[in-house]
């Protein structure tokens, strides 16, 4: 279970004006701002749950995930996950998660997906029959025979995630989050994404949090849905709570944005 | 409570050397580039010992120092120097982890942050400056002149240890500043390639505020010229020759800076 009680976050931002002179001014003298990027979060996700968490860009998601995470440590409040709380213990904590970033690419690029796997089973000790077993349904369930003999860097997007997919699994982590995950995949790839992450969740139990601009993503993958703006939560519920009648979801997240101003 | 710890500092052991091994795996893709760096390392090396030669032949003698003095003192900072190149480099690009986030990776790994940053990078091509040190420090002790006796081996082996320490402590140390900014890191560059290179001499040559700077700021004196004059037989005081443990003393506050840092850590962009 994870719980999130009024977690704040700021950052300090240094800004000054374009051009050399200004350059030369912030080297002795810098200004900073302070840009709220967290305020008061309050959540409560259980086991096995699927949440999609949204927002425009800019909102506090990547904060949340990372504080979740165990990545950055929040300026006040209180955050629990499974009892751990996760820039304390974190160790402990980011050995029972498991963390993909459709951005950032985990697999080492000149040798092949297979050698990266076996990094990642001394890194998180994984046991060899379980490392065994999970990397044969990983290997089934997202097709990745031939790709584990590839080096990273000759991998299309698409292969690349889905074996990044499997990087992050391979420890049976009961809680999964995911930073944009289909971000500039095909279709194909991206159907292929979201059918093997709802099958994870039903097989396994696996809590899934999940970040996306894709609400195709959301529609496909999960069940409640958590919306930021301007670091604050503006609205926790069900998909359905928010569809007016027949809508699509696209023009459904586009009035709700509108609506809150963010 | 120690048989756990002594498992767990197999487990890290092996992860290291596993690293290693993938490094090794990552670099025969690029047969030719890894030879001709090892080469030119070995070369670039070589062109320092260079420096040192021409300068003797010309003046024969630097405050008081032979050429074969300052051939022993020079030669042993360079393996201090490549050691500490070769184990701590992940320290030494440690800013651009963090621009990129990939440090992000390394907190959600179930394992200590400073051996994953080890691991990052291993510069495998530093074999070719390694190869070169190894040369230059036999030719050093053999050229010395040196009356060797049990204690002045020992000296030696302390000041090995105790400069690989504090070049990557001084590593550690510039790792640790990129957690409060990533502007004008390039200052560093004069403890670390700067000490390779003024370190070639040794210490008390550059005058007393150094000396002063040298002891008790960063410790360089401590493993370079107080056993050096041990080794010469130019001073009485033979506890000087544990002063390199110094060395190991500066991985302290260097780890506590690091460690410091990491609650400091803001993550880069989104």
């Amino acid at each position: 279970m994870i719980v999130m009680r009024n977690i704040c976050k700021t950052y300090k931002v240094a800004r000054r004006n374009a051009g050399l002179a200004e350059a030369a001014r912030s080297f002795f003298r810098r200004e900073y701002d302070t840009v709220t990027a967290l305020d008061h979060v309050n959540f409560t996700i259980h086991d096995g749950e699927t949440v999609g968490y949204i927002g425009p860009n800019g909102a506090g998601k990547s904060t949340t995930i990372k504080i979740l995470s165990g990545i950055l440590t929040p300026d006040s409040g209180e955050c629990l996950v499974d009892g751990r709380t996760p820039w304390k213990n974190r160790i402990d904590h980011v050995a029972q998660i498991g963390v993909v970033f459709g951005q950032r690419s985990q697999l080492w690029w000149d040798v092949p997906v297979a050698d990266s796997f076996e990094l990642l089973r001394d890194i998180y000790s994984i046991p060899p029959a379980l490392y065994k077993a999970n990397l044969d349904e990983l290997t089934e369930l997202l097709s990745l025979g031939e790709l584990l003999r590839t080096p990273a860097r000759q991998l299309s997007l698409g292969q690349r995630m889905r074996c990044e997919l499997a990087a992050s699994l391979l420890h049976s982590p009961r809680i999964l989050f995911l930073d944009e995950p289909t971000i500039g995949l095909d279709a194909v790839s991206k159907i292929a994404v979201r059918e093997f992450i709802v099958k994870l969740n039903q097989t396994h139990g696996t809590t899934v949090i999940l970040t996306t601009h894709d609400m195709q993503d959301i529609e496909a993958i999960t069940k409640r849905i958590i919306l930021i703006g301007k670091g604050r939560i503006l609205l926790d519920g069900g998909l359905d709570d928010i569809r007016r009648g027949g809508e699509d979801i696209d023009r459904t997240v586009a009035a709700l944005y509108r609506s809150y101003e963010i | 409570m120690t048989a756990k710890n002594n498992d767990r500092n197999i487990s890290e052991l092996r992860l290291y050397v596993h690293y290693v091994s993938l490094h090794l795996r990552s670099v025969m893709q690029y047969k030719a580039s890894f030879w001709m760096t090892v080469v030119g390392q070995f070369l670039v090396t070589f062109n320092m010992f260079l420096g040192v030669y021409f300068l003797f032949d010309r003046f024969g003698s630097v405050e008081g120092f032979t050429y074969q003095e300052v051939l022993l003192c020079f030669s042993l900072m360079l393996t201090e120097y490549s050691l500490g190149e070769c184990i701590a480099r992940g320290f030494d690009s440690f800013d651009s982890m963090v621009r990129q986030g990939e440090f992000d990776r390394v907190l959600t790994r179930p394992r200590s942050d400073i051996l994953q940053v080890l691991g990052s990078k291993i510069e495998l091509t530093r074999v070719g400056r390694l190869l070169q040190a190894g040369v230059m420090f036999v030719y050093g002790v053999t050229r010395s002149g040196v009356t060797w006796n049990a204690w002045r081996v020992i000296t030696v082996l302390l000041m090995l240890l105790g400069g690989t320490a504090l070049f990557c402590g001084i590593f550690l140390l510039f790792a640790s500043i990129c957690f409060y900014t990533l502007e004008g890191l390039e200052f560093m560059n004069i403890l670390t390639d700067g000490a390779r290179e003024y370190g070639k001499y040794p210490v008390s040559i550059y005058g007393r505020r150094m000396m002063q700077f040298c002891t008790f700021v960063i410790p360089y004196a401590l493993v370079q010229y107080y056993p050096l004059l041990v080794l010469l037989g130019r001073t009485d005081r033979n506890w000087y020759g544990l002063l390199p443990l110094g060395g190991l003393l500066f991985l302290l506050p260097c780890g506590a800076l690091w460690k410091l840092g990491v609650r400091h850590y803001q993550s880069a962009g989104s």
